[in-house]
């Protein structure tokens, strides 16, 4: 098994909202695109995904309907609402100002202060 | 929609469970067969695959719960999910829920009745505009709220603190609406400010008022109160101006008062109102032009801004005014004031004594059952441990348990205390119409208000979380592992438990009962067997006051000694004879200051007694069953001819004579400076309340000192209701228009005996609740210990213990603690039924026959409460228990 990056408290919310912004998915369906997207390296505990799915439902970034999936089984599906959209861009846009900030910090060295 | 069908909608949805939780459900499960089938697709069988794909998502019932918490706002749908839940729990163990229940109905039902009957009696103003303003004066060093007409009028024209005061007494009137017989009515006499200084309304008509009053006489005017001109008068308006005949004499009824006013005193709801100017026609018996006549209450209005203690400070300017003035009747007068509505505190405060008592004892049973109610729960919860630690092994978090457990709780409280409240309003609808005394109208404002059930429902609450809470450190403690291995068996327990100290408190609040009951008990049984100075047994009463037929003056006298004429024509009576009053009756009894033949000056300051009067005639004792020590009887020669001459008790023989001397021939004298002459002494006996000291008492001659009111005595030798007959009709014969009642002279005395027979009653249930919660604690604990240990009991007997040995081990804890808790209990018990004294006759708890009686009876508690417990624990067979684990 390749290694797990361990997510950030917080980040999972993020995940989220970038896996369902690319198209309409039910909460399996979430799990697999994080994989995927991530290249397999952030592992999210299964049942740990609805409580943050549900949260997200609702302060009304998300919508839900039941549909059916790929597998021919009843799912539900989860789509970005407006607000969803417009707060997926705002915190896009935070999370790549703090990580520059973080990346710079980070790499500073002596003589460059 | 009909209301039909959403209400089933509604059920449906409680008991199946909510929309959303299906919803979440068959989301998660999709979820893991999607999962699944994944897996499948690599090359797992399906069994496999499924239990994988399980695995892989973690503690389901944990985030299935942290997903119904983000969900949010579903604060409703997660209580009704732990109602549902409890509700299922408490279904699946009807014993205990029943037992829950009705433990906390009682609970809870006696706290709502006595403090019902609080809240009414004690903690509720009279029901009149701005009541706190109100206030009784007392009068004296003995705070009598008794006052006289003259010295109201003085209070009423000099104080500068109030913004009124008014003045009533409470009678009874031969009532004759057309011409016919005359029935009885109880009313109030009333000052002309009366409605004005507590500011009534009329409901219809008018209201009197201070200047209908011109002088005595002056206003035959009648206000009927709002009940009884709907029962006496069918609610009809024309009654108003029609003139009825009261005591023969014509008044004109002017308006009613509003529904809810009952007049000044709570205990008591008149049919009318009529001005106290008119006292002579109603032959009311207050003499409004003598001083020293103290008959009427008084009450005050006081003027806003105005403290208690300076308007105290006002009234008493005027009571040394009054002392100077009237040294005579009013030497070291002084005036207090004192909450309205029970004559002051002469009812008042033994009544707020006692309730307070009742109070606290109530709240010490809801205390015992909780502690007992812990326990069970307690118990229940070490049974439900395995329950407990599979939902927290399935990812279930100890707060949600603890929830659980504490909605559980509060269902049960809630469901408790509202059977408990259901029984207790019921029980005071019983007694706010219960008349204890007979011919008098008692009226007990209990019935219960919004502050009642406040108190039902916080009491619920607060013992539903009292005994919830009991588990919850079993719950915070529990490690799923141990106990789904081990099972609910376990290890010896700590020395001194909660669960102890709460049973040792329980002990003790039971035999503080037991003590204050028996106390109680043995106060009324010494109260029937002690000595009155009569003899109640065989005798026959008849009440009336001449005055509501009109006899007045002379004709009195004559009319009673054709009564009494009548009377001893019936065959079976053996002696009759009349008096003005009747001893532990209705009537209080005036007091009456006497002095010694050489006094000189008739002062408050050289009064040799105060001695009780009653105006009697001959044959009175014999018929009384009073017992004549030396001297002789009235005769009917002791008229108004022949010098004064009065009967007086041994006490007053020894107060105003001294102890050495045979009275009979000395003289007294009265306070208008009537020399008297002793002819007789009596046995003392009791003559307002049955826990009073001995008392002097003088006995006129009815011929000497006549009177229109008239209780006739009869002993007879035949069975009562034939001799009740008779009389009735021969008195019937003497005159058709005079009211009068008939009874034996035990129903009568039952009034006087009603405060301590209540008490007796009340203390009795109370402290059968209690042995009832005791027997019940002790028998849970035992009985939960004993199935503890129920193996290692077993291996000592197969090793050869003694059965003394094993019961000691078994129930020697349960003996422990209730010889602890006993003793807490007495201690406490004998402080307590100090409060009683003034109810129950002669209370004292360190009678050795109450102690002893404690102390068998709780021994017998543990007794009862230890038997079963402790035969299991002598026949726990080793070699079953063994096999059974």
């Amino acid at each position: 098994m390749p290694d797990h990056t361990q997510l950030l408290p917080g980040t999972l919310d993020l995940l989220i909202l970038k896996a369902v912004s690319l198209g309409p998915l039910h909460g399996y369906g979430v799990l697999l695109r994080i994989g995927q997207m991530s290249g397999g390296s952030l592992l999210i505990e299964q049942g740990a995904l609805y409580p943050a799915l549900f949260k997200l439902v609702r302060q009304k970034l998300l919508t839900a309907k039941w549909g059916t999936s790929e597998n021919n089984r009843r799912a539900k599906f989860y789509e970005l609402t407006a607000a969803g959209r417009k707060r997926f861009q705002e915190e896009t846009e935070e999370w790549n100002r703090v990580s520059a900030v973080m990346t710079l910090t980070l790499a500073a060295r002596m003589e460059e202060m | 929609m009909n209301i039909l069908e959403s209400l089933k909608a509604l059920l449906s949805n409680f008991f199946s469970g909510s929309r959303a939780s299906e919803d979440l459900e068959e989301e998660l499960r999709s979820h893991i067969q999607h999962r699944a089938d994944d897996l499948g697709r690599s090359g797992l069988s399906l069994a496999d695959a499924e239990r994988r794909a399980r695995v892989e998502f973690g503690g389901y019932q944990h985030f299935k719960e942290e997903s119904h918490e983000a969900m949010g706002g579903q604060f409703m749908e997660r209580l009704l999910q732990d109602v549902r839940f409890g509700l299922r729990m408490l279904y699946r163990a009807p014993t205990f829920t029943a037992v829950v229940i009705v433990t906390v109905a009682l609970g809870i039902g006696i706290n709502a009745v006595v403090f019902s009957v609080l809240n009414g009696l004690i903690l509720r103003p009279l029901n009149v505009p701005q009541a706190e303003n109100l206030y009784t004066v007392e009068q004296g060093k003995d705070k009598s709220p008794m006052q006289s007409y003259p010295d109201y009028l003085d209070l009423r024209d000099r104080n500068h603190s109030l913004s009124g005061i008014a003045a009533y007494s409470i009678t009874r009137a031969g009532l004759n609406v057309r011409d016919g017989h005359a029935s009885a009515a109880w009313l109030y006499e009333a000052s002309g400010n009366y409605f004005d200084v507590l500011g009534i309304q009329p409901q219809i008509g008018r209201l009197f008022h201070g200047s209908d009053e011109h002088g005595l006489d002056s206003a035959p005017y009648i206000v009927l109160s709002y009940r009884y001109w709907r029962s006496r008068f069918q609610s009809d308006s024309s009654v108003i101006g029609r003139t009825v005949q009261v005591n023969k004499h014509p008044f004109t009824i002017i308006g009613v008062t509003p529904r809810d006013f009952g007049g000044t005193e709570l205990y008591f709801s008149p049919d009318f109102w009529v001005p106290m100017v008119e006292d002579a026609q109603l032959g009311g018996g207050n003499d409004l032009t003598a001083r020293a006549a103290r008959g009427i209450q008084l009450i005050a209005r006081v003027r806003s801004g105005t403290t208690p203690a300076q308007s105290q400070a006002d009234l008493n300017s005027v009571a040394s005014y009054l002392a100077k003035a009237y040294p005579k009747d009013d030497e070291q007068m002084s005036f207090s004031p004192a909450r309205p509505g029970l004559m002051g505190d002469m009812i008042g405060r033994p009544a707020q004594a006692f309730l307070t008592m009742l109070m606290l004892l109530a709240g010490l049973i809801l205390l015992a059952a909780c502690a007992n109610l812990g326990s069970l729960y307690a118990a229940r919860a070490a049974d439900r441990a395995k329950e407990v630690a599979m939902r927290l092994s399935l990812g279930s978090n100890r707060a949600r348990i603890l929830r659980q457990f504490m909605t559980e709780a509060l269902i049960i409280s809630l469901v408790g205390g509202s059977v408990g409240l259901g029984a207790g309003i019921l029980l005071l609808r019983w007694l706010s119409v219960w008349q204890p005394v007979s011919n008098f109208p008692i009226r007990l404002p209990v019935n219960p208000d919004i502050r009642v059930y406040a108190l039902a429902l916080i009491l619920s609450l607060a013992s539903g979380a009292l005994f919830g809470l009991i588990p919850i450190r079993q719950v915070l403690r529990a490690n799923p592992y141990q106990v789904l291995k081990a099972g609910s068996g376990g290890v010896a327990g700590r020395r001194v438990t909660p669960r102890d100290i709460a049973l040792v408190v329980q002990i003790a609040v039971c035999a503080v009962l037991v003590t204050a009951s028996l106390v109680a008990v043995k106060g009324l049984q010494r109260s029937l067997q002690s000595s009155f100075g009569f003899v109640p047994q065989s005798a026959i009463v008849v009440d009336t006051d001449l005055d509501m037929a009109g006899y007045q003056g002379d004709a009195a006298p004559v009319m009673q000694r054709r009564m009494l004429n009548a009377l001893q024509d019936v065959p079976g009576v053996t002696s009759a004879g009349i008096s003005d009053m009747l001893p532990l009756s209705r009537e209080l009894p005036d007091n009456v200051a006497v002095y010694r033949d050489n006094a000189t000056e008739l002062r408050v300051a050289n009064t040799a007694a105060e001695a009780v009067v009653q105006s009697v005639s001959p044959g009175y004792f014999e018929a009384a069953g009073t017992t004549l020590l030396t001297g002789r009887d009235f005769t009917w020669h002791d008229d108004k001819e022949a010098p004064r001459v009065a009967v007086v008790n041994e006490e007053f023989a020894h107060k105003v004579f001294g102890s050495k001397a045979n009275p009979v021939g000395l003289r007294y004298k009265l306070g208008d400076g009537t020399h008297v002459q002793v002819i007789g002494v009596v046995e003392d006996g009791r003559y307002r309340t049955l826990t009073e000291e001995i008392h002097p008492a003088m006995f006129l001659s009815i011929l000497q000192s006549p009177s229109s009111s008239t209780w006739l005595v009869a002993r007879f030798s035949h069975d009562s209701q034939f001799a009740t007959r008779q009389i009735d009709s021969k008195l019937r014969g003497l005159d058709g228009g005079l009211p009068f009642t008939v009874k034996t002279w035990d129903s009568e005395l039952n009034g006087a005996l009603f405060a301590s027979r209540v008490a007796t009653v009340t203390l009795g249930a109370l402290g059968g609740l209690g042995v009832m919660l005791a027997i019940t604690g002790i028998f849970g604990m035992a009985s939960y210990s004993v199935g503890r240990r129920l193996r290692e009991f077993g291996i000592r007997i197969a090793l050869g213990a003694s059965s003394s040995a094993v019961l000691i081990a078994a129930v020697g804890k349960a003996f422990r603690l209730l010889a602890i808790g006993s003793v807490l209990g007495l201690v406490l018990g004998i402080a307590a039924p100090r409060v009683l004294s003034s109810i129950v006759f002669e209370a004292n708890a360190r009678d050795p026959l109450v102690l002893g009686g404690v102390v068998l009876a709780m021994f017998l508690v543990g007794l009862l409460a230890t038997w079963i417990p402790a035969l299991r624990a002598l026949k726990a067979n080793p070699s079953l228990l063994l096999r059974d684990q």
